[in-house]
């Protein structure tokens, strides 16, 4: 009989799975259950963006596609980039379509980082960062974001946590779970601290087109950062195309040959309907984008608004679609708090401690849920506060 | 976006929506939301609030029938006044004027098929000035504002860990 600890490589038997899993575990078996808990849009993917997946298939066009991606893909990613962000990166060179963002980002850090090499991350984030770091013998050095910088990265935090070992920051902004975003003075900051390193920027900007009431900026904006920037983008959540499982890195040509080669012998190539769907949704979807973007903003301010009626104070977030109150004032952890208000009222949110360093005391609620459901979820809440 | 404009969009996609959520949504105060309101109904901007019904899911018998109709529209009048003798029937549900093959579109619904029939026989095709009918029952219904009436399926099986 083979004792597969003692075959499982030492990197993944030290890797925790994720501590949100247990929360929809559970929900599954409760009556009238609702979840703020998952990260994803509550919309079907447009129809039109549906239906273009449909058609390539009725075309019969299921064969593989370029490593890179469809050329008409990757020049509509080249106009998009452009158009929305006003950065030029070349269709042929500088794009890579991937399995979804996180393909792009476990991408990054394997074609960066040597065993030892260190990557700085700010906290509270998605739960990837650090396990893909580790994967690689590298060491993600975590750093707290504050509530009262509204969970932005000061570039006094990543001066302090620069050693010679520093081989990439990752910017996750707009931020999940805090909804924090940075503007252009928080990244010209950080971009003073970067100038005349070797240091990347991976920037996560899935959510970059959802931000309420300023537009996002990348790095790649900041001037002489463009060339140490890798931008991670996707479908998921600006289309509301998770199930897709579509992405795409932005980036400068050398670095995008190096990721192309890795992906090509990993993954060959991302999902050919997916790719056709895309380049729908990137021609014909800044509408949907509009739409959606308009939606949760709605139940973004009825949210925030409903934890701040009851007592929790809640940071407003600028971007994403979460929100991350602070649960202090119950003196329960976390943890707790996410325990019992499940069992007590089967409502699922995430602690705060599920995203790294400096998310205890918080919760992550998130709003892509019906108006219907957050108002159910927040009458629940006082209900449940009040036993406290 | 005005005000006014966010209020009627976000009730006519849910009219359930009440005052606080509303003033949440939007960033209005409440009493500001009930002032704008109550304005917008005074005003006639907002007609009503109906829930929609899918009749065919109870034992409660109903047709519905659209009915294309051509008029001879009359001096300084037009077609108001013809419109007018149409919609105040209790049986029609919409009245409008089209571009076109006919006049007006007339939506009415009925207990039975031979209501409706009666109803365009005896009352719609008799008004002076009607020069025509076409009856049109509807058979089925799958969508009425915006809302699907198939039973949707969901996927099952979701999620990781985001």
């Amino acid at each position: 009989m083979i004792d597969y600890d003692k075959i499982l490589c030492d990197r993944i038997r030290k890797v925790q799975p994720s501590g949100i899993r247990k929360y929809f575990d559970l929900l599954q078996g409760m009556e009238g259950g609702i979840s703020l808990g998952i990260g994803e849009p509550d919309f079907v993917t447009p129809w039109h963006i549906r239906d273009a997946g449909i058609y390539s298939l009725e075309k019969g066009f299921t064969k593989y596609s370029p490593n890179a991606g469809l050329t008409d893909l990757r020049q509509s990613i080249s106009r998009y980039m452009k158009r929305r962000f006003d950065l030029e990166y070349a269709g042929a060179g500088q794009v890579l379509v991937t399995v979804g963002g996180s393909e792009g980002l476990d991408l990054a850090f394997r074609c960066l980082l040597e065993p030892g090499d260190e990557v700085i991350i700010p906290t509270p984030s998605f739960v990837c960062y650090g396990p893909l770091v580790s994967m690689l013998h590298g060491k993600p050095v975590l750093v707290e974001t504050k509530a009262e910088n509204e969970f932005r990265l000061t570039a006094e935090e990543l001066k302090a946590a620069v050693t010679p070992r520093t081989r990439a920051v990752v910017l996750p902004f707009p931020n999940n779970p805090t909804g924090g975003i940075m503007g252009k003075e928080d990244l010209e900051a950080l971009a003073d601290v970067l100038r005349g390193t070797d240091i990347m920027v991976i920037s996560d900007e899935i959510y970059a087109e959802l931000t309420y009431g300023q537009h996002h900026i990348s790095m790649a904006n900041i001037p002489d950062m463009y060339e140490r920037t890798i931008v991670i983008n996707g479908f998921s959540k600006a289309y509301s195309m998770t199930g897709w499982r579509l992405g795409y890195v932005c980036a400068p040509k050398p670095l995008i040959a190096a990721m192309t080669k890795l992906h090509q012998y990993a993954i060959m190539c991302a999902p050919t309907t997916s790719q056709y769907a895309a380049i729908e949704a990137l021609e014909h979807g800044d509408g949907d984008i509009e739409a959606m973007k308009e939606e949760y903003d709605g139940r973004r301010r009825f949210l925030v608004d409903g934890f701040r009626r009851l007592g929790l104070s809640c940071f407003e977030p600028k971007g994403a679609f979460y929100t991350f109150p602070c649960i202090s004032s119950t003196g329960l952890t976390s943890e707790e708090f996410c325990d019992r208000f499940l069992q007590a009222e089967h409502v699922a949110v995430i602690p705060g401690t599920a995203f790294g360093p400096g998310g205890e005391g918080y919760v992550r609620a998130c709003y892509a849920a019906s108006m219907k459901d957050l108002g159910e979820a927040l009458e629940r809440l006082e209900r449940f506060l009040k036993t406290l | 976006m005005k005000d006014h404009i966010k209020l009627l969009q976000l009730l006519e996609s849910d009219c359930t929506l009440t005052h606080d959520q509303l003033a949440a949504m939007t960033g209005l105060s409440a009493q500001e939301v009930k002032a704008e309101v109550k304005r917008l109904e005074e005003d006639g901007l907002i007609r009503g609030y109906r829930a929609v019904v899918d009749w065919d899911r109870t034992d409660r018998e109903a047709v519905t029938a659209l009915i294309e109709v051509k008029v001879t529209p009359q001096r300084g009048e037009g077609f108001d006044r013809v419109a007018e003798r149409i919609y105040q029937y209790d049986e029609v549900e919409s009245v409008y004027l089209m571009s076109g093959a006919f006049d007006l579109t007339v939506i009415i619904s009925g207990r039975s098929l031979k209501e409706v029939a009666h109803f365009v026989g005896e009352k719609l095709a008799t008004i002076e000035d009607v020069t025509g009918t076409a009856t049109h029952f509807i058979l089925h219904k799958y969508k009425e504002n915006h809302l699907i009436f198939e039973k949707r399926e969901e996927q099952q099986e979701r999620f990781v860990f985001e």
